[in-house]
């Protein structure tokens, strides 16, 4: 008796549990057919909007790339010449021990275009941008500004999400490029100081270990992650109930969702691009 | 002009068998309501009634589960998305909190429409837009941010920028909730005065009685998701049935307890 008591326990509670992991699998797919279609519409806006006399307003796409782009540089130029600074001072003393910390200035510039640098770019512009972004949106979703930009026949994501992935599109490379060249400089500073070597030896070494190739990987990488952290952020604020902490999840989750994004898809990225 | 001749046939909103579900639960059950040309009428109803669900389906907000939502005549759910954007240039809606955006001055929110829909000059549209803040009259207010504007004072610019594309149906959702008795009924003689001038029709939806009596052509009675009754105030006000007195009187409804149902509801999806 008591044994099959426990059984069936068990039995519901591991049904509970495949019960859940399939609700989460089913809105994950729900959520991220939504991100797609959100893509989509925004493309066909930038794309034909000028046609159906619905255009993407260029003075939206400015504001947004001051918002997201400009008044990012100073948080991206610390992290960056900070980070490409560590990673001289561990490479310099890793390789000491095999006596070739002479070739850290290599290892420097190709982890830092490769990876490094657009993952910084990429992860301030989440941290900033993905949460005012949710914020705002939610904002307007909660006191219904998004209902009235619907019944005024303005399309939300024509009006909101169009412009910010123009301005992500154009913002995410010159960041990238920015955290690049930064990041260099930053290694730089230390490695001249630690290997007594000029600056323009530095340089030299530097650029001698890329190859184009590099760069647009670098690139490429930086579009991706600009369209990323532009569809969860709009998804998130457009998906925000239940007041002001439903806002507050809204925004949190963007900001997680949008740096695990980034992060994972730089994975594959680096999985498929460095074979 | 053809829009003109166009609604001046028939009526301007047409619900039939309209059935809406949240989940399991019903929230609209078979509503079928018209609305005329030129006529206020004043969807009437307690909370949880049904009637913002029914609004959101009026403005287009919600596809219909089952039955139809006509507006001057063509059903919502078969436009494609330019004849929707045709169709709400003639829809102006002024929401519960006004919703305002809270990023713009109130002129650049009334100057919004006209901007997004029209190829007039700037010029034109300010001049546009100051005289519908001046039939609110709000003249002189249009830098002020919405923060800046009192509850009365957003109700009449969300009024204001409803009105600007010259619309020919008008809805309010709830335009005296929050509003002291005295702004209130300013408001109501002010969605009187906009009937008479600009000879839209008008959809309230409310669940204060005295606007209800004081602006209505005619009420519609809503509750717990079913039409009660539509008519004028004088039939509305002189009806004998029951749950019509109840919601006129503001008795609150006896619960028939049915004990079996009752335990049923506490012990369900408790192990």
């Amino acid at each position: 008796m008591a044994c099959t008591v426990a059984a069936n326990v068990h039995a519901t509670s591991l049904r509970r549990v495949t019960e859940a992991v399939g609700r989460r699998f089913v809105a994950g797919v729900e959520d991220f057919g939504y991100g797609a279609a959100l893509l989509v519409e925004s493309l066909v806006w930038i794309v034909l909007g000028r046609w159906l006399n619905q255009r993407v307003r260029l003075h939206a796409i400015v504001e947004e790339m001051m918002s997201i782009g400009v008044r990012a540089i100073p948080v991206v130029a610390v992290l960056a010449f900070a980070n490409g600074a560590m990673m001289a001072m561990q490479g310099i003393y890793t390789l000491r021990e095999f006596g070739a910390e002479s070739r850290v200035v290599a290892g420097i510039a190709m982890s830092v275009v490769r990876e490094f640098g657009v993952l910084i770019a990429g992860i301030v512009v989440a941290a900033r941008s993905g949460s005012a972004i949710a914020a705002r949106i939610g904002t307007m979703q909660i006191s219904q500004e998004i209902d009235a930009l619907r019944v005024m026949g303005i399309s939300p994501v024509r009006y909101l999400v169009a412009p910010i992935l123009v301005a992500m599109l154009i913002m995410m490379p010159l960041l990238t490029v920015l955290s690049n060249s930064l990041a260099i400089l930053g290694g730089g500073a230390f490695s001249v100081m630690e290997l007594h070597i000029s600056p323009d030896t530095y340089l030299e070494r530097a650029l001698a270990a890329l190859a184009i190739q590099d760069l647009v990987q670098s690139l490429v990488k930086s579009l991706v992650f600009g369209v990323l952290v532009t569809l969860v952020a709009t998804s998130n604020g457009f998906s925000a109930a239940g007041g002001a902490e439903g806002l507050g999840r809204a925004t949190t989750r963007s900001v997680v969702l949008s740096i695990s994004a980034i992060v994972v898809a730089d994975m594959i990225f680096t999985f498929f691009l460095s074979r | 002009m053809s829009a003109c001749v166009e609604s001046a046939v028939g009526p301007v909103i047409e619900v039939e068998d309209l059935v809406a579900c949240y989940g399991n639960q019903r929230i609209l059950d078979r509503v079928s309501l018209t609305v005329r040309q030129g006529e206020i009428m004043v969807i009437m109803g307690g909370s949880g009634s049904g009637k913002s669900t029914l609004l959101r389906y009026l403005l287009g907000l919600r596809r219909p589960d089952s039955g139809a939502v006509r507006i001057f005549g063509k059903d919502i759910a078969r436009l494609s998305s330019a004849e929707w954007r045709e169709l709400r240039k003639k829809m102006g809606v002024s929401f519960q909190g006004g919703a305002l955006f809270s990023s713009m001055t109130v002129g650049d929110n009334v100057c919004m429409p006209l901007r997004e829909h029209t190829r007039l000059d700037e010029k034109t549209i300010r001049i546009m837009s100051r005289m519908k803040l001046e039939v609110v009259n709000l003249a002189g207010f249009e830098h002020l941010m919405p923060a800046q504007l009192s509850g009365g004072m957003i109700k009449r610019a969300a009024l204001a920028r409803a009105i600007v594309m010259d619309p020919s149906v008008l809805f309010f959702d709830e335009p005296s909730a929050g509003l002291d008795p005295v702004v209130a009924a300013d408001l109501d003689r002010l969605i009187l005065r906009i009937r008479d001038a600009l000879r839209v029709s008008i959809v309230v939806v409310t669940h204060e009685l005295e606007s209800a009596f004081a602006i209505a052509d005619r009420i519609a009675l809503l509750d717990h998701g079913r039409i009660l009754m539509v008519g004028s105030v004088d039939e509305v006000q002189r009806s004998d049935n029951q749950r019509v007195r109840n919601l006129l009187t503001r008795t609150s409804e006896e619960q028939v307890v049915d004990v079996e149902e009752y335990l049923c509801r506490l012990t369900e999806g408790v192990e």
